[in-house]
Parts: C-alpha cells; sequence; structure tokens
C-alpha cells in the first residue's frame, strides 16, 4: 500500500512525513490489535435514569412532535431596573480590567460583563504577563466562578454556620493567643505575591510576634529559589527578555507554558522566529528535557535525556563556556551534541539565553546563572530584580517544620488561607496525621474539599471575580484585582479573614485602598487609584533591574552523583497540563481539554517511553502499579514519544476525592508517591503490570498520514532556498476549473494560521469554548467520539518515536467556498454567505448529520443528547447571549464568531465606514499568545490576514479536495544546528 | 389492443407445464388459495409466528421510545461516523423492496407467466419492506418532530428545502415508490377481494372484502378497465424500480467522502436491490409454500428461475465490488487507495471479507442446477445472500466514515443494544405485516392462477372471440 | 383531505392564536400609548432610550415614570403598582408583547439608523390603549421587507413619527433612500441567526 512507511513519504523541497500515534509507526498486526483493543468500550446505556423519568421524557418528546407544528412562544415578561444604574446599559457589554493570582503572580485580564455578570475573560494588552493573551485557566476561571459545587456556607464540623459565629470563635482562640504572643498561631497560605496581603501578614506577626507564618503550594518554585541563594547568596527574581535572544538552551524548562510569565515569553520567544514580510532569519531553541513538553515541542534540536543525567549535562555546558566546575563525562550522542550547543551558545554570546527547569535541583538553576554570566547576557536577555512575592522561601521546609510544630502540639490555632495541603503535601509529611493535633484549625478555600473536610471551620472563599486583591506580575507589576460581581455567596476573601485576625472587619476593598492609599498618598490619590483600576496595571511598579556578584559555587559543588544510567527507572511528577496541581479539578471545560501531546481527557496516566513499555511489556491503557520505596498506585500506561528512556512521567492533580461533582474520582493520585526528598523526580520506581486495562478518553487515537501533506515544515536552509516550498505540494484546482463560480464583492472573511507560531497552549481552544457556550459532555461521550470543541488542536510526529518532531494544527471549520456540507443539507441549515461564511442555523436543523459526514476536516459537532446544562441555574450566568445554546439533536460548528462579526458590520454600518482591519477579533486569535491565528477580510489586500495569505508558507489543507478553504495555513520552519544534522532531530526526516 | 397485451401477458398460448401442479381446475385452485383465509379456525404455527414477530415489534417500539426520549446518543453514531445502523437498514429495506415491482412490472412486461404466483406476496413484501425502511430516515434525524421540514410546503419561514441535497431526492424517491407500489398491489387484488366476498361465509368478512371489491362483478368491461389499468401502473413503477435505488446510491456518490464518491454506484445498488429482493421472496415463498402446501402454484420451476435472477444479479454486484477496487487504485487517488486497503486489511475488513462471502463466494452454488432444485440449500443461500446485503450496506457506510480525510479525526464505530433493537425491531416490524397478510389476504393470485389452469386457453378463445366480434 | 388538513395547520400556525398578533396585552400597570405618545406627544427615545444606539431598545426604569408621577397623578390608583416599585425597589414586571425567539438577533439601532419607522413594525402605538403586536413577527414577515426595503424605508427625520405618510412615489423614494443610506436588507441566514 503506497504511503504505509511514513518515513518514505514524499518530501518535496524539505515538505516532512508526520504520523500520529506510535503503532502506526510500527506498521504491524498489533498495531491493529491495539486499535481494536483502544476503541471506545461501550459504556452503559441510558446512565442512570429510572423507568418514570424515561417514560416523563418519552411522553414530553412525542408530545412535541405533535407541537413541533405550531410552536406558540410562551407568555414572558421584561424586567427594567427601577433604578438604572450608572454605566450599566442593559444589552450592552461592559469591560473591566483586574488580574488573576496563581502560583505567586499575577496575569492582567479585562473580563467582559454582560449586565453585570462575568461571562467572558480577555487578556489585558498593557499588562506586561499578557500583552492581551491568556491561558487555558484564565480562561476557564470564569467557570469556577458560577461553579454549582462551589462551598457556599461557613461550616463547622457538620452544622451551617454564619461568619459572625466564626469571628466569634477566632476572636477568642486569638484572645488566648494574645497573652502568649501567639504562640500556638500558624498561619499557611499559598505562595503570596499580593503586597496588600503581605502588609496585613506582617501586621498580623506585629500584633503575635510569635506567631508564624508559612507558605506552601506544590508547584512552588523551591528550586529557583535555592539556585538563586546558591548562585548570589540572596533572593532574586530572574526575568528573561527571549526577544533578545538568538540562541536559546532550555535545562528541561517548560518556559512557554509554565510560570507566571510563560504567555509573555511565548510571544518574545515566537516574535524572533515568526518569518513573516520577507523575515528569513529565526532564533535556535535548543531543548534537553526528559519528559515532551510544548517547549519541546518548538525545539529545533532537542535531546531526551533522563531527568537525573541533566544536572551532570548542564555542568558539562558550564565547563564547556568557561564555567569553573568539574565536567563529568557524558556518553554517546549527548557528548557530541552538547559539544555543538556549546560552540553555538558562545558564537551568541550577550544573545543567548541558559533556562533551567522548575523541576531541576538548585545546582542546575544555579550554574544556568553561571552559563549565563560567564556568555555575558545578564543584562541583556538575563535581568535580574528583587523577587516579586511577598515572602520568597523555601516552601518545603516551611512546611516540614509547621508540621512538626503541629506534632509537637505547639499549633492552637491554625488558619489556612487557601491551599489543600491534606490533598497536595508530600506523603511522607502525613499533614492529614498532623492536622488532628491542632484544637484550632479552620480552611478558607473555594471548594469544601479534603483539608476542610479535616478542618472544624471551612470558610467559603471569594473568587477573584468576587473580591478585591491585588499582586504583582513576573516582573513586579502590580495590579489591582477588582471584582467584577458581588459575592454569588456569603464568601470572604484572604484580605477580610486576616482583617478579621487583626480585630477590625472592613471590607476588602477598604484594605486594598487602604494600603495603597499608604503606598502612594498624597492629593492626587484618587486619580492613581482610578487609573491604576482603568488600566489594570499600577504605572511603574515594574522592579528595576539589580546587579548581583556570582558566588564562585561551581567550584564547590559536590562531585556530581555518577551520569551512566544504571538501569533503574525514575519517576517524574509534573503538572497537568490541564487541572496542574489539582486545582482546577472540578473545571468540567478543562477536565475536558485535551492534554497538548497525549490528548487525553478527563484523567492522568503513567507516561512512559515507547522502549521502556516494550521492556516491561505493556501497551497504551494497561495498569501498571508503580512502587516507590514500598508506596503503591496504580495507573494507565500512556507510550509518549519523545519521552526519555528509563524516565516514567505523572502528572499531578488528579484522583482528587472532594473535588465536586466534576473532579472526584477522575484518574490517580500521584502525590501519594511524592516526598519531601523527591518532591520532582525520584529514583528507583518499580513499575509492573497488573493485567488490568483501564479506558482513557483519548480525543485523537489514531491514523497515519498516509503521505497526506496536511501539515508541511521545512528547515530553514530549505525555506531560504525555496520560501514557496509549502505551495509545491499536491494538485489545487485552479478557480476556473469551477463551474458557477461566485464574486465576493463586499467583505471576504478568511483566516490565516500560523503553525510556526502555535505552541499548542490550548488557549484558543477554551477561549472558543467560553464564548461560544461550547457544552461540557463527559469522559464517556468523549470515549464514544463526541466531544463538542468547535476548535481542537491536531498534533502530528515525524521521525523516530524515541525523539520525534511534533507539530500543531489547529483545526476547526474551513469556511469553505465549495463547502461540500452546504450541498447535502435538506433543510438549507448550512449553507454560505455572501461574505464567504459557512452558516450554521441551528434553528433549522434537523439533525441529519449528512453535514458532518461530508465534511473533509470533520470539525463540525453534534449534539447526540441533550448536553448543555440546563439544571444548575448558576452556569446559565456564565452563557454568552450573544450566541445560541444549543439543544439536543443539532449540528454545531465554529462560526468565526459571527456574534462578534455581526457586532463590528452594524456598528460600522450605523457610522457609514467599513469594518476596520483588526476590529474583528475572534475568540481564539484574542486568546493566542503568539498571534499565530488572524482573522480579517481577504478582500483587502492591506488587512494583516491578506498579508499572510500572500507568504510563500501558506497553503490550504486539503486544497486537492477542492473545498477551497478560507482558512489557511503558514508551514512550519525549523531551524537546526547544522553541525548537528543527522544527529536525534533530523533522522525522522 | 389492450386485450392483445393482457392475453400475451398471461402468456396463455404458451404456459410452460411446470408452473402449476397437475389436475388443477378452477375450482381446485379457488379453493385451495381461498381457503387459507377464509378458513375459520387460525393454523397453531401462524400463530406462534405473529407471537415472535409481534414481539419483536414492540421491541421495536420501545427502542423508538427511548429514540425519543434521549436522542440519536443512544445508538452507536459518533464524528466522524455520523449515520450508522439507521442509514444501513434502510438501504437495505429499500433494496429488499424491489424484488415486488420486478416481478409484478418487469415480468409482467416481459410475458413471464411464471411471475403470477409469486408475484402478490413479492408486492406485499414490497409494501412492508418500504414502510421499514420509510421509518428510517426519520428516525435517524436528531430531531424527528421536524421531519416535515424535509417537505416542500408553503412555511411560515418563507422557506424552501435544499432540492439539491439527495436526502430531498429520497424523500420524493420513497414515498413515490411506496404510492406506485400500493396502488399496484390493491389493484391486483380486486378481482380475488371479489372472490373472497363471494365466497366469505361470515358477514363480517362479506362486508369488509365488499367494501375493498369497490363493487367488481366481474363483468368483461370490469376485466378490461382493470387490464388497462394494471398494464398502466405496470408501465408506471417499471423505471421506479431503476430510479429509487439510484437515488438512495446519490446519498453516497454525491458527497466527498472517499469509498462513497464512485459513479459506479447506482448501477450496482440497482443490481444489489433486485438480488437481495429475491433473495427475500425466496426466504419467505419456501418455508410458506411448504406449510400451506402451495408446491401445485410456487412450483421448483419458480425456484430455479429466482435462483438464475439471483446467480445474475449477483455477478453484477460482484463486478460492482471488483470495479470498486480496481478504480481506487486506478485512479491513483491517495484517499481513495488508503480507503480501499483500509476496508479489506483494516478494523472493519472482517465486515468486508464475509460480505464477498456471503456476495461473491458462495452464491456461485446456484450455477448448479441441483442446489436450486434443493430446496434447504436454495433457502440458506437466500438468508446468506440477505446478510451479505446488509454488511455491504455496513461496509460502505462505516468503513469510508470512520477513516476519511484528516487522520486526527478516525474514529471507529461500534453498535449498541439500541441499535440492534432498532434493526431487528423493524424485522418484527415487517414480519408482522406479512403475518396478517397472509391471513386476511390471498397471498397468491386467485384469477391469474386460474388462467395457467390448462383449459383456460378454450376460455381465453372465447372471450376473444367476443373481442374479435367487437 | 391530507391537503385539508396541511391547510389547516397552516391557518392555525399564521391565525392570531399562535402569532398574538394584534391582541391586547394586559399589562400590570395600565400604561396607554395612546395617551402618552399619542395625545402628550412624548418622543418614543424618552423611554426607550437606547433605540438609536444598541440592539435593544430598552424598557423604562420606574425612574423614568416617577421623573413627572412624582408630581403629576402622585396619588392616581392606576398607578400605585409603580409607586409600589419605587418604594420597595421591586422591578415591575412587564408582559413582554414583541416577543422573539431566543434564536433570534435582532438588532434596533441597524433599523432605525437605515430609515425604518417604528410605526413601520410597532404601528400606530399613539393610537393603542393597551398595546399590541402589530405584525405576525414570523419569519416570512421579516423577509417580506428585507427583500424589498424600499416597500418601507422613509426619510430618517420621520423615523419616530407615528403619522407619517408614504408618498405616491414610496417605491422610487425607497429607491433613493436605499442609496443614500447605503441600506443592505440582509437576508442572509447569519444576519439574525448564530
Amino acid at each position: 500500500m503506497e504511503g504505509r512507511d511514513p518515513t518514505a513519504l514524499q518530501r518535496p523541497h524539505g515538505g516532512r512525513a508526520y504520523w500520529r500515534g506510535l503503532e502506526e509507526l510500527a506498521q504491524s498486526e498489533e498495531f491493529f490489535a491495539w486499535l481494536r483493543a483502544e476503541f471506545p468500550r461501550q459504556a452503559q446505556l441510558l446512565d442512570h435514569v429510572d423507568r418514570r423519568q424515561f417514560l416523563k421524557l418519552m411522553g414530553a418528546s412525542l408530545a412535541l412532535a405533535g407541537l413541533g407544528a405550531c410552536t406558540r412562544q410562551p407568555t414572558e415578561e421584561v424586567v427594567p431596573y427601577v433604578k438604572p444604574p450608572e454605566e450599566i446599559v442593559p444589552g450592552e457589554p461592559l469591560y473591566f480590567a483586574t488580574a488573576m493570582p496563581l502560583g505567586g503572580t499575577v496575569t492582567g485580564l479585562l473580563v467582559e460583563s454582560h449586565e453585570g455578570r462575568p461571562t467572558k475573560v480577555e487578556g489585558n494588552p498593557q499588562h506586561p504577563a499578557s500583552l492581551g493573551a491568556t491561558d487555558p485557566w484564565a480562561q476557564a476561571s470564569v467557570l469556577t466562578l458560577y461553579d454549582p459545587d462551589r462551598s457556599q456556607v461557613v461550616r463547622r464540623v457538620d452544622e451551617i454556620l454564619t461568619w459572625e459565629a466564626f469571628s466569634l470563635a477566632l476572636a477568642a482562640a486569638l484572645e488566648a493567643q494574645a497573652e502568649r504572643g501567639g504562640a500556638g498561631l500558624r498561619i499557611l497560605t499559598e505562595t503570596v505575591s499580593s503586597p496588600t496581603l503581605g502588609a496585613q501578614l506582617a501586621a498580623l506577626l506585629e500584633r503575635f510576634p510569635q506567631a508564624r507564618w508559612h507558605q506552601y503550594e506544590p508547584l512552588a518554585a523551591d528550586n529557583a529559589v535555592a539556585g538563586a541563594r546558591l548562585a548570589f547568596g540572596t533572593d532574586v527574581n530572574t526575568v528573561y527578555r527571549f526577544d533578545q535572544a538568538d540562541v536559546v538552551l532550555s535545562l528541561d524548562a517548560d518556559f512557554l507554558s509554565c510560570g507566571g510569565a510563560h504567555l509573555r515569553y511565548s510571544r518574545d520567544f515566537v516574535a524572533r522566529r515568526r518569518l513573516v514580510d520577507g523575515a528569513r532569519d529565526m532564533n535556535r531553541l535548543y531543548v534537553v528535557e526528559s519528559t515532551p513538553s510544548n517547549t519541546g515541542v518548538k525545539a529545533d534540536e532537542r535531546l531526551a535525556l533522563r531527568a537525573s543525567r541533566i544536572p551532570a549535562f548542564a555542568r558539562a555546558v558550564a565547563a564547556a563556556v568557561g564555567v569553573q566546575v568539574a565536567a563529568p563525562s557524558l556518553g554517546g550522542d549527548a557528548a557530541s551534541w552538547l559539544a555543538a550547543v556549546a560552540r553555538d551558545l558562545q558564537s551568541r554570546r550577550g544573545r543567548s539565553i541558559v533556562i533551567a527547569g522548575d523541576q531541576q535541583p538548585p545546582e542546575v538553576h544555579a550554574l544556568a546563572h553561571a552559563i549565563n554570566q560567564a556568555l555575558g547576557n545578564v543584562g541583556r536577555t538575563v535581568v535580574y530584580t528583587d523577587p516579586v512575592v511577598a515572602r520568597p522561601e523555601l516552601q518545603l521546609p516551611s512546611l516540614r517544620e509547621l508540621v512538626a510544630d503541629m506534632r509537637a502540639g505547639n499549633v492552637e490555632v491554625l488558619l489556612m488561607l487557601g491551599g489543600n495541603p491534606v490533598y497536595d503535601a508530600p506523603v511522607d509529611l502525613d499533614f492529614a496525621g498532623a492536622l488532628d493535633k491542632v484544637p484550632m484549625r479552620a480552611h478558607l478555600g473555594l471548594f469544601d474539599d479534603e483539608t476542610s473536610a479535616l478542618c472544624q471551620w471551612h470558610l467559603p472563599e471569594s473568587h477573584y471575580l468576587e473580591s478585591w486583591s491585588d499582586g504583582r506580575a513576573f516582573d513586579g507589576t502590580a495590579s489591582i484585582v477588582q471584582p467584577l460581581i458581588a459575592p454569588l455567596y456569603d464568601t470572604r476573601s484572604a484580605h477580610e479573614v486576616l482583617a478579621m485576625c487583626l480585630g477590625q472587619r472592613p471590607r476588602g476593598y477598604d484594605v486594598v485602598r487602604e494600603f495603597w492609599r499608604r503606598e502612594r498618598g498624597g492629593a492626587d490619590f484618587e486619580r492613581f487609584w482610578g487609573r491604576s483600576l482603568n488600566d489594570g496595571v499600577v504605572a511603574d511598579t515594574a522592579a528595576a533591574p539589580k546587579s548581583v556578584a556570582l558566588r564562585p559555587f561551581a567550584a564547590t559543588l559536590p562531585p556530581s552523583p555518577d551520569a551512566e544510567d544504571d538501569g533503574t527507572l525514575e519517576l517524574l511528577f509534573r503538572p497537568d497540563p490541564t487541572v496542574l496541581d489539582g486545582r482546577f479539578s472540578n473545571n468540567g471545560w478543562l477536565q475536558e481539554l485535551p492534554k497538548p501531546l497525549t490528548k487525553i481527557t478527563w484523567d492522568n496516566t503513567v507516561q512512559l517511553a515507547p522502549g521502556t513499555a516494550q521492556r516491561l511489556g505493556v501497551a497504551n491503557g494497561d495498569v501498571v502499579e508503580l512502587d516507590l520505596a514500598g508506596r503503591r498506585v496504580r495507573g494507565p500506561v500512556w507510550i509518549t514519544p519523545g519521552q526519555a528512556d528509563g524516565s516514567v512521567t505523572v502528572a499531578l492533580g488528579y484522583g482528587r476525592t472532594r473535588a465536586g461533582r466534576v473532579g472526584s474520582g477522575n484518574g490517580f493520585n500521584a502525590y501519594l508517591l511524592r516526598t519531601l526528598e523527591a518532591p520532582d523526580a525520584a529514583s528507583g520506581v518499580v513499575v509492573e503490570r497488573t493485567g488490568e486495562t483501564y479506558a482513557l478518553a483519548c480525543t485523537q487515537l489514531h491514523g497515519l498520514l498516509e503521505g497526506r501533506d496536511i501539515v508541511r515544515a521545512a528547515t530553514l536552509d530549505e525555506y531560504r532556498e525555496h520560501p514557496d516550498f509549502a505551495q509545491h505540494v499536491g494538485h489545487v484546482p485552479a478557480r476556473d476549473e469551477t463551474m458557477y463560480d461566485w464574486e465576493y464583492a463586499g467583505y471576504a472573511w478568511g483566516m490565516a494560521v500560523d503553525m510556526q507560531a502555535c505552541v499548542g497552549c490550548n488557549a484558543c481552544v477554551v477561549a472558543c469554548v467560553a464564548e461560544n457556550n461550547i457544552a461540557v459532555v463527559g469522559k464517556d461521550q468523549v470515549m464514544r467520539g463526541r466531544e463538542m470543541q468547535w476548535l481542537r488542536i491536531d498534533r502530528y510526529y515525524a521521525g523516530e518515536p524515541e525523539n520525534p518532531e511534533t507539530v500543531y494544527q489547529p483545526m476547526f471549520c474551513q469556511h469553505c467556498e465549495l463547502a461540500p456540507c452546504e450541498v447535502v443539507c435538506p433543510v438549507n441549515a448550512t449553507v454560505h454567505d455572501d461574505e464567504g461564511l459557512n452558516v450554521m442555523v441551528y434553528n433549522r436543523c434537523v439533525g441529519t448529520r449528512y453535514c458532518s459526514n461530508n465534511c473533509p476536516y470533520k470539525v463540525r459537532r453534534f449534539n447526540f443528547y441533550r448536553y448543555t446544562n440546563y439544571s444548575d441555574a448558576s452556569l446559565a450566568l456564565q452563557r454568552n447571549p450573544d450566541v445560541t445554546v444549543r439543544s439536543r439533536g443539532v449540528m454545531e460548528k465554529c462560526t468565526y464568531c459571527i456574534q462578534r462579526i455581526n457586532h463590528a458590520r452594524i456598528e460600522a454600518k450605523k457610522e457609514g465606514r467599513k469594518v476596520r482591519d483588526g476590529e474583528i477579533v475572534t475568540a481564539c486569535q484574542q486568546a493566542c499568545p503568539t498571534d499565530a491565528l488572524v482573522f480579517g477580510d481577504v478582500n483587502d489586500p492591506s488587512s494583516r490576514v491578506s498579508k499572510l495569505k500572500k507568504e510563500g508558507r501558506n497553503y490550504s489543507v486539503l486544497g486537492d479536495v477542492n473545498t477551497r478553504p478560507r482558512t489557511t495555513y503558514l508551514a512550519v520552519v525549523r531551524n537546526p544546528n547544522p553541525e548537528l544534522a543527522g544527529g536525534p532531530q533530523e533522522t525522522g526526516a | 389492443m389492450t386485450t392483445e397485451t393482457s392475453r400475451e401477458s398471461y402468456g396463455v398460448s404458451r404456459v410452460p407445464p411446470e408452473i402449476i401442479g397437475p389436475g388443477h381446475t378452477f375450482e381446485s385452485v379457488t379453493d385451495k388459495i381461498a381457503s387459507v383465509v377464509l378458513t375459520t379456525r387460525t393454523p397453531r404455527g401462524w400463530l406462534i409466528g405473529l407471537a415472535i414477530a409481534f414481539s419483536l415489534l414492540m421491541l421495536f417500539l420501545l427502542a423508538v421510545g427511548v429514540l425519543f426520549a434521549y436522542g440519536t446518543g443512544i445508538w452507536g453514531v459518533n464524528i466522524p461516523v455520523g449515520w450508522g445502523f439507521a442509514i444501513v437498514n434502510f438501504v437495505w429495506w429499500v433494496g429488499i423492496a424491489h424484488a415486488g415491482t420486478l416481478i409484478s412490472a418487469i415480468l409482467l412486461l416481459l410475458r413471464q407467466p411464471w411471475r403470477t404466483s409469486i408475484n402478490r406476496f413479492a408486492e406485499a413484501m414490497t409494501l412492508f419492506a418500504v414502510s421499514c425502511a420509510g421509518l428510517y430516515p426519520i428516525l435517524h434525524l436528531g430531531r424527528p418532530w421536524l421531519f416535515y421540514w424535509l417537505l416542500p410546503y408553503p412555511n411560515t419561514m418563507g422557506m424552501w428545502p435544499n432540492f439539491r441535497s439527495p436526502l430531498m431526492f429520497d424523500v420524493f424517491a420513497v414515498s413515490t415508490y411506496a404510492t406506485v407500489s400500493f396502488l399496484f398491489w390493491y389493484t391486483g387484488l380486486i378481482p380475488d377481494l371479489a372472490t373472497l366476498r363471494d365466497r366469505s361465509k361470515s358477514i363480517f368478512g362479506r362486508k369488509i372484502y365488499g367494501i375493498l371489491a369497490m363493487g367488481w362483478r366481474g363483468s368483461a368491461r370490469h376485466w378490461q378497465r382493470y387490464e388497462t389499468a394494471y398494464l398502466l401502473l405496470a408501465g408506471l413503477s417499471t423505471p421506479l424500480v431503476v430510479s429509487v435505488h439510484t437515488i438512495v446510491s446519490f446519498d453516497f456518490a454525491v458527497s466527498v467522502i472517499p469509498g462513497w464518491h464512485a459513479t459506479i454506484f447506482p448501477p450496482y445498488f440497482v443490481a444489489g436491490a433486485i438480488y437481495s429482493g429475491f433473495a427475500m421472496v425466496v426466504t419467505l415463498a419456501v418455508p410458506i409454500r411448504r406449510y400451506y402446501g402451495l408446491e401445485d402454484f410456487v412450483t421448483l420451476k419458480h425456484l430455479d428461475n429466482i435462483g438464475r435472477v439471483m446467480l445474475a444479479t449477483g455477478l453484477i454486484v460482484a463486478y460492482g465490488y471488483t470495479m470498486e477496487a480496481f478504480m481506487s487504485w486506478y485512479s491513483g487517488n491517495l484517499y481513495e487507495r488508503y480507503m480501499m486497503w483500509a476496508r479489506l486489511s483494516g478494523p472493519f475488513g472482517v465486515a468486508y471479507w464475509a460480505l464477498i462471502l456471503c456476495n461473491v463466494l458462495i452464491p456461485q452454488l446456484l450455477w448448479f442446477k441441483g442446489v436450486r432444485a434443493n430446496l434447504l440449500a436454495l433457502w440458506l443461500i437466500s438468508i446468506v445472500v440477505n446478510v451479505g446485503m446488509w454488511l455491504e450496506r455496513y461496509v460502505i457506510v462505516v468503513t469510508s466514515l470512520s477513516r476519511d480525510y484528516l487522520p486526527s479525526s478516525w474514529f471507529y464505530f461500534s453498535p449498541t443494544f439500541w441499535d440492534w433493537a432498532t434493526y431487528i425491531g423493524t424485522l418484527g416490524l415487517f414480519f408482522t405485516l406479512l403475518f396478517l397478510f397472509i391471513r386476511v389476504l390471498p397471498m397468491i393470485s386467485i384469477f391469474e392462477m386460474r388462467t395457467l389452469v390448462p383449459g383456460a386457453e378454450l376460455k381465453e378463445e372465447l372471450h376473444e372471440g367476443v373481442e374479435g366480434s367487437r | 383531505m391530507i391537503a385539508a388538513l396541511v391547510y389547516a395547520l397552516a391557518l392555525i400556525n399564521r391565525s392570531p392564536y399562535v402569532t398574538r398578533q394584534g391582541v391586547a396585552r394586559e399589562q400590570p400597570v395600565q400604561f396607554s400609548h395612546k395617551h402618552h405618545v399619542g395625545e402628550l406627544g412624548i418622543d418614543c427615545r424618552y423611554c426607550h432610550t437606547t433605540v438609536e444606539k444598541l440592539a435593544y431598545a430598552g424598557m423604562p426604569a420606574t425612574k423614568t415614570c416617577m421623573n413627572c408621577h412624582s408630581q403629576i397623578w402622585a396619588t392616581s390608583d392606576f398607578l400605585e403598582p409603580v409607586r409600589e416599585s419605587w418604594r420597595t425597589d421591586e422591578s415591575i414586571r412587564w408582559v413582554k408583547v414583541y416577543d422573539l425567539p431566543e434564536y433570534v438577533y435582532f438588532n434596533h439601532s441597524i433599523h432605525v439608523s437605515k430609515g425604518v419607522g417604528c410605526a413601520s413594525c410597532h404601528g400606530r402605538v399613539d393610537l393603542m390603549n393597551a398595546l399590541w403586536q402589530q405584525p405576525t413577527l414570523q419569519m416570512e414577515w421579516c423577509l417580506e421587507c428585507h427583500r424589498a426595503p424600499e416597500r418601507h424605508l422613509r426619510p430618517r427625520q420621520f423615523i419616530f413619527s407615528m403619522d407619517y405618510q408614504q408618498p405616491a412615489d414610496q417605491i422610487a423614494l425607497g429607491e433613493k433612500l436605499k442609496k443614500e443610506y447605503d441600506v443592505e436588507a440582509r437576508v442572509q441566514c447569519s444576519a439574525c441567526h448564530r
């Protein structure tokens, strides 16, 4: 069969051969055996529905059948305001600037509000960490706000009480503490970046000098802090300038999708490799990593290395660029690879970056600092500032100390502001056990979770969209967090609870405002305050660069452990790409969001390298037992191309027991293996087969590319030779080959997707879900191939499974000018409009599904059941009033955000002008951190989209089917190091 | 002229002896056939049969109830496989529905006298099969209560349906076919209804049959008009035999999906339809004939002829498969080639090879007269062919959809309990109707059989004389 | 017989029973457009403030009523519901007269700015005591105008006039205005359905 051998596919002008899924590479019987095995099992039918309900529904639907003929509008009411509030005009959305705190920094946002209910989150263009972009978590946070499972009442053991009751109990307890200077008082928070909260805590510690404040969250940057202390003897915050760097070496750092700056870094990084407007030059990214990440996907040269060997590698790099350190010997191709990298780095002194990953030990961070120093990057591409968090500290030791105190009975009052330590503290600390010894323990949280369950007091926390606060971005820029809506339930923010401790009871607003008045007092405070709220950033608060002296630590480093592979397996703990450390477990949008590389939803997996899996004799979906020093956890295997052989990766954040209806019971809890000593990587894990299998809901299981030129890519040199290489693949019928052609006189909407820029961050997917009221269908339905997301990100591999080249391709309705779906719809429910949009008329659709069958891109989604949740009232508040909420039996798909198009067109027509380029921004485009998606009028030669479509890299997916899609793609160009040609990277192509 | 043709059409002058048993008189023929209907005591076998069929029909109603209550999600359909059992069954039933009209109309026009004994229940079978088929296009809708939007009627939306869509063609094709087949069948029944009216012993029977017989008295004028009408209807329905399945095949041929987008579909769908239709006739005829002792009327000769037709159409279908495979290779089209390869060796390969076995290999036995004469063998083959034809539609619908253009979207189809329930349910509907039919209506055309009785020629000549004198 | 049935269904479907066309609706307050618009000559925009700016024409807040009725008829029993609303801060729950299905997105501002008068769709509200729905609001009714807007367009200065009479040469005028106002009158599905 032609084209079955993926490496032998035709690749004119460097077009690469892509395949998806491992078994397909192995063109074997097992492949099909596996296909069959992997097919979604039939989940039980009519899930939990009793006979009565069944009959009711049956009657209802039959009645509907009768009423179908003449439907009479039910009587509805109009309920105007009594006293119209300022600026709120019914029917007109408003935007307010705020910021979302996450992991010790904030990201600036603009939030859309309809009649006072926040419905959609966008990035704040003025905020340094956002520049208008958002990440999946910011996009999904609005769903958490309306989550019906959020905790809504103060609870003492199992009786529902009031805040007053709590404040009395607290006052009493604190009074007792006051005499002893608060010796028995402990506060546990997550990483605090809010200056106000910091000040409040300081004030509290002043009041109770003996009291202690601890910080803990599982994904804290302990290693970075320790590394900085090791390198400089002081706490610094490192800011990277990727827009200044020609060469980047990532030591297991996923800087494109992790950390408070990933949006900004993605933007800056891609800016240096965007090949448009005649640009023929781009940066080069080297990635050394043990488990594939979005950063690894963008790598021009990638080396898969066991985590335990990366420190040795870092030393070798350091030695190679002239840092005084004992250089260990690296075996195999790593050595030659390293030599080339080192040469490249040195040739770009002052224009390169070496960055260490959060999961790497302090030593590697310190070495990275030393290397940047040696390369003269400091002050140019690498900038040091004072820490942006309220109090930088090593959180694990801090937590250990707290637990020790709790055990010793020194803790009488424990106040936990956020966090979920019972679930995510290192297992060997036995936090839950220690908690028992604390007489009074209170937990403030969005959910009544695992930790709340073990506290007498659970306190419902206000969502950040409901509360006043502030915080600082990765570069120190401060933002005021202002609420978009009054608390939905009787909840309080951390500020308000702390104020309570201080014997005051002001609202969060006063606390924050007072703090800033003290900071920025003076006559024009009101103006300052107004501007800060309006802009979403507090002017000139970015931390100033500071120079720090590097200590000669490298020489004194202990001799590096034997870098040789001892054959045992190592276990790596990584944040889950969708639910992170588990804080987003109950968010349906994120649970159903396919993980960028594995495309698995609703579960975490045990990721193994193909070789490792082969040795263990396990296949995808096989349940294995991980045994780490006697601690055992079971999870399903997922074979991950590009995983370092011998590394076993598990994602944190699953196996929740009290997350809520959505989040409980998904996946397995990897925290049960995570210890104080080895919070990031543990060696000597034993993986045993159990013989069981587990059904995983994977949205993209199979398909060889079979030589199809859906994804086109080339190296930089090939691109320089043939800038239009992408257009010499396949035959696209000319316009005149079509009869009855239609000329688009007015607007002609279209999109260009630069796959070169796409980092697979998934923000667009969630943004689309939020904007277009897309339903969550649940694991069972995903397993049956019925996920509803209009926008999916296809993932293709090239080369060897050990270290493949990977490409992301966002795929959504292509709005074909010759759309196959339109011809076949018997009721004209999907038709073409005069601006070239392929419009879907839900209310006309009878659900033959013929359009989807006939869609070559399979981007249409069907409501096989009534997926939209009508039962939880609070969810209705989130829905976008400008988009129809679809019910059962109706087809739906990407509309290019028709609601935004119509709005812009109408406004323009009222002003008697044409829609300006950039006036219409689709939800996906707006969220994209790297500007990979561009929408506009292709009839206007000066529009950005038209310019992009003129690029040589521009091509139509399946253009040979003559669908003439309005969405076109810009091919990928890599910049591999010529010295490494034929190295791990190139063998595939 | 009409009489001329009609006489010819009954082929009176050359009645081959094998198509009616020896020693039959008008009386005996009428008694034999009418007794099945007019007998007062219902045979136990019939009751059991009906009971089984009816319980399956109930299963069907349950399945439909659940479907309306929860939506098409209860089936195995998904994206990309948006069509599953519903459409497979639809095509299958429509196919089966073809034998009736073919036998009644085309064989009538081709003056095949052997058709007379089987045309009646072949037509009935057609009607029942069409009614089963007709249900699916409605059931498979996401919002079945809006099915009428597929009809072009003046509405408050100021909209027409999309006449470019093959599903629209279907609406017209199938409904026309159902109407014409019904008229044809009913017209053919009228003289026999009159016979039953006259012979029925119960008042009730007389009344009902009387009404249905529309005052038929058997006068020469009646006969003359009757024959004219019957021939006209035959002429009308002949093109339908070809058109209906051609249009059904457009559902696939018009699309862009590899494995659907093929010009060969219309002819080989029609051939397949006749193939399965005749198979179903055998499946029904053999047991009924045996049970009601109609060996004299449905003779081995009939079954032999049917066997030949099956062999012929089967070969056409086989040619279709071959061409499909060949063209997908010869076209050099990447997608087509992969589709074919996936069909042969993909996860659905089993279905494909089973279909080849059922539709191509096993029926080759029909080359042997011995096999065609062996009732059991013929009956088993006919069932195998029915299964094969169902598999053919399954392979076409499912394999093509499950792997089309973008591998990222490829997915699998696995039927659920409700898929099967709906399918088996329609079998229930089909057989229930059939059982009722053979109980209350003559399953063989009495008056046409009488024309086959030796000696009918004499009458016929007189008749002719009358004509001549006019 | 089937034809008759279908015809009957069609009739029912267009009947006021289904469409509520011309059915005067009872309101919590017996508000008379006839009095306020016809007799007092209050401009539409005094209450429906956003009709020129937004999709939604806007319903008057209780405050708008109280602007006058805190002095005029301040004790009238008819107005008790209004005063009650003002006291209790409870909104007046008006019955929606022009009620489009949720899947239809109508925009007042564009129509008003392109020469479609209020009366063209809402009828002579200055003659209605209790308000009723003038047209059927069925899709065919929308299309009837969207397919030939020139038959209904009027000069902008008459948009809010209730007693505007179409000139004899309406079509000519309509054509002229259509050009002048750059009226598109989209019949694309996407214009109203999203």
